[in-house]
């Protein structure tokens, strides 16, 4: 019996003896940490998906609680909401960013790009990027090996079978940027989602001349520059042989649309164009 | 006494269809089309344009910097146009495109057979020759010669090895060279000796050419300080560290070149457009392309000019087999598949491989089973399915601890998976991510 209450006795000594030095040693030693930090990260998605540039939510909440100025700072998963929230917080205001959207500058499905050399290797568009220009006529097109869907956290992203080439969610696409980051071509960009969103852009990013362009893909930009020169906003510049449409200045008009003879520029989200009301023909005397 | 390297190594079929069949100087093409990239380094610059009068070996695009090639014309007649057209890179890269007319060559180049065997150019004299002739390495990894001549301040070279090994199946290039200008290399042998101020100089050659070995130790005879090396039938032992490595016994450093133990490495091909350089003033416009393959009619060894269209090339072999799957530049194991024919023959092309349909295609891929042959065959000793999954997962950090950098893309692995893994494509793509985020360490 004695044993054991001495057994008992002095590891309950020893125990008390080190959290009492524990206890001490983590008072001496604690990191103070505003709280606010914690609170901020509270309120974000905790998607951690790196959108805002930074390296997970909580180093976002440092980044909000430590900046004086935190106008450049977006969460673009919690939008809006997430931001006056977290801003409120800190008991700052922010101008609510406009909403984003991936989008996928390419028409070359396998009808009007027609498919010339058939890709042997490895299912990367990185990869093949390296190899050679891919299976088709353009060497700035879309390889459709889904790099692109792989990186895409939120499956707003997905390969249609028939056309060879990505679509974009629009509604899951919280513009985090990783499909723009995948894509080896840099044909992904993020725009602005637009109102009721509605958005207009060039479809394409092929840099050759109009003749070759045009020989690999029928919906290729052949930078005719019509578009440019009927943009009543000044929004459209054509560089590199390819037309691109600046979305601060674009005010929707599709104007340009219309205009382009490839239909490489696309309008996305309108009401279908109204059918022409035909003028009634006084009928002759019957 | 048969010679090797010490770690991994495979040895696929060797299919030398095309050895023995003697070199065949192809008819100057009508036009060509002569890239500003066909080396390593720094694209060249082109300083003709549109119109200009051209002869033979005159001097169109100008090395742009140390570590740069000089590139002169392989034919005479008129600039076409100074153009982007589809390379062998499989994108569209600047190119002098020149129509030929007649075969005027420049005054300067010495045209004779005559074996030129004094050697009266000093050592800085020779290097600067072949830096001007725009000598690259013709072995197909096209390094400018002269900038492996200069040895850096501090290190010293102490033995010269000639790479006649042509371990690449199917490539029969070398060979013939050796076979039929063995003088000439032997001579070139002694010229590089004198660049780099060294006595010794061992040619390496693969033990399924034993008439290459008997000729060119007949001839070493008649040369000072040159002996032949026969080396074991193994892939790829013509790798500058594996070749090292197999004649001299020494381990290169990892991340270090061969001059860190004494050692430079030449191709046989190179030496002999040394010699042509020195001797005889003839810059590098043209060189040996093997055309092989199981159906190919005519596998040949053309002596073809830079710039000459492949389909040329194919044409003369007995034009493309109807079983044709893929065309290959290079070798099976390090070259690479074409995506027409239309490419132009550069200084790196050491080969043409027309490979049937029905082993042309890869298998498909399937998860790693762990069985570690890749690791086995490694020839720099490294651990294959490892570097895959860290550069597919992008862990670069890790990738470059495993030492990614050294590998040398033999393709030793991709070639022995069991599960058709892409090993070495993946590799790649972490080297060139790891090599980026190195080099931005030091800016």
């Amino acid at each position: 019996m004695n044993v054991v209450l001495i057994t008992i006795i002095s590891l309950g000594v020893l125990g008390a003896l080190a959290a009492i030095i524990l206890y001490f040693v983590a008072q001496k030693f604690k990191v103070f940490e505003d709280p606010r930090i914690d609170q901020v990260e509270e309120a974000l998605p905790a998607a951690n998906c790196g959108g805002c540039g930074f390296p997970g939510c909580r180093a976002f909440a440092e980044a909000m609680v430590k900046s004086d100025d935190i106008s450049d700072l977006n969460c673009p998963v919690g939008g809006a909401e997430t931001m006056s929230a977290a801003a409120a917080i800190l008991g700052k205001e922010v101008s609510a960013a406009d909403p984003m959207v991936a989008v996928v500058r390419c028409n070359g499905t396998c009808e009007n790009r027609p498919r010339i050399t058939e890709y042997d290797g490895a299912t990367s568009c990185t990869i093949a990027s390296s190899l050679y220009g891919g299976d088709t006529g353009c060497s700035n097109g879309c390889l459709g090996l889904g790099e692109c869907v792989d990186a895409c956290d939120f499956n707003a992203m997905y390969m249609d079978e028939e056309t060879g080439l990505p679509v974009i969610i629009e509604d899951n696409c919280v513009s985090c940027g990783a499909c723009v980051d995948a894509c080896p071509k840099n044909i992904i960009e993020l725009r602005k989602k637009g109102p009721k969103s509605r958005r207009i852009f060039v479809s394409c990013v092929n840099t050759d001349k109009g003749a070759p362009a045009k020989k690999a893909c029928s919906a290729a930009c052949i930078a005719c520059k019509k578009c440019q020169k009927i943009c009543p906003f000044d929004a459209i510049t054509v560089e590199n042989n390819l037309a691109y449409i600046d979305y601060n200045k674009c005010k929707l008009c599709r104007k340009c649309v219309a205009e382009c003879p490839t239909n490489a520029i696309h309008m996305v989200n309108f009401p279908p164009p109204k059918p022409k009301v035909e003028k009634k023909v006084e009928e002759s005397a019957e | 006494m048969l010679k090797t390297f010490s770690l991994g190594g495979v040895h696929p079929a060797e299919n030398k269809f095309s050895a023995g069949q003697k070199i065949e100087v192809l008819p100057v093409p009508e036009q060509v089309s002569v890239p500003i990239a066909q080396h390593i380094g720094a694209p060249s610059e082109p300083i003709v344009k549109k119109g200009d009068e051209v002869k033979v070996g005159q001097l169109i695009a100008k090395s742009t910097g140390f570590v740069s090639a000089n590139i002169h014309s392989p034919v005479s007649g008129k600039v076409f146009k100074v153009d982007n057209i589809l390379d062998a890179s499989g994108y569209k890269r600047q190119a002098i495109i020149i129509k030929t007319e007649g075969d005027e060559w420049d005054e300067s180049i010495d045209r004779s057979e005559e074996l030129v065997k004094e050697i009266t150019a000093t050592p800085e004299e020779i290097i600067k020759k072949v830096g001007e002739a725009g000598i690259v390495g013709l072995g197909g990894a096209t390094f400018p010669a002269h900038v492996k001549l200069s040895v850096p301040p501090g290190k010293t070279c102490e033995v010269l090895i000639l790479n006649g090994v042509e371990c690449e199946p199917y490539l029969t290039a070398d060979h013939q060279l050796m076979m039929e200008k063995g003088d000439e290399i032997m001579v070139g042998t002694q010229i590089l000796m004198k660049a780099l101020k060294v006595d010794k100089a061992i040619i390496g050659i693969e033990n399924n050419k034993p008439d290459a070995i008997k000729h060119m130790t007949d001839l070493a005879l008649k040369y000072e300080g040159i002996s032949i090396q026969a080396l074991k039938v193994q892939y790829p032992q013509g790798g500058e560290k594996q070749l090292i490595n197999a004649c001299i016994s020494r381990q290169i450093p990892s991340g270090k070149l061969p001059i860190e133990v004494g050692a430079v490495v030449q191709n046989v091909g190179t030496t002999l457009a040394v010699y042509e350089a020195v001797q005889k003033n003839k810059p590098l416009f043209e060189r040996i392309v093997t055309v092989t393959g199981k159906s190919v009619a005519k596998p040949s060894n053309f002596m073809a000019r830079v710039g000459t269209p492949l389909n040329q090339l194919i044409e003369a072999a007995g034009g493309l087999p109807q079983d044709t799957g893929k065309v290959i530049g290079g070798g099976p194991m390090m070259g690479k598949a074409l995506s027409s024919t239309d490419v132009p023959i550069t200084k790196g092309s050491s080969g043409i491989l027309i490979m049937p349909q029905e082993i042309a295609k890869r298998g498909k891929m399937e998860a790693c089973i762990r069985c570690s042959k890749c690791v086995s065959v490694c020839p720099m000793g490294l651990s294959p399915y490892l570097l895959m999954t860290v550069s597919d997962k992008a862990i670069w950090d890790r990738a470059e601890e495993e030492k990614i950098m050294d590998c040398i893309e033999c393709g030793s692995c991709s070639f022995t998976c069991p599960a058709n893994r892409p090993l070495l494509d993946y590799i790649r793509l972490g080297k060139g991510n790891v090599g980026r985020i190195m080099r931005s360490r030091t800016k």
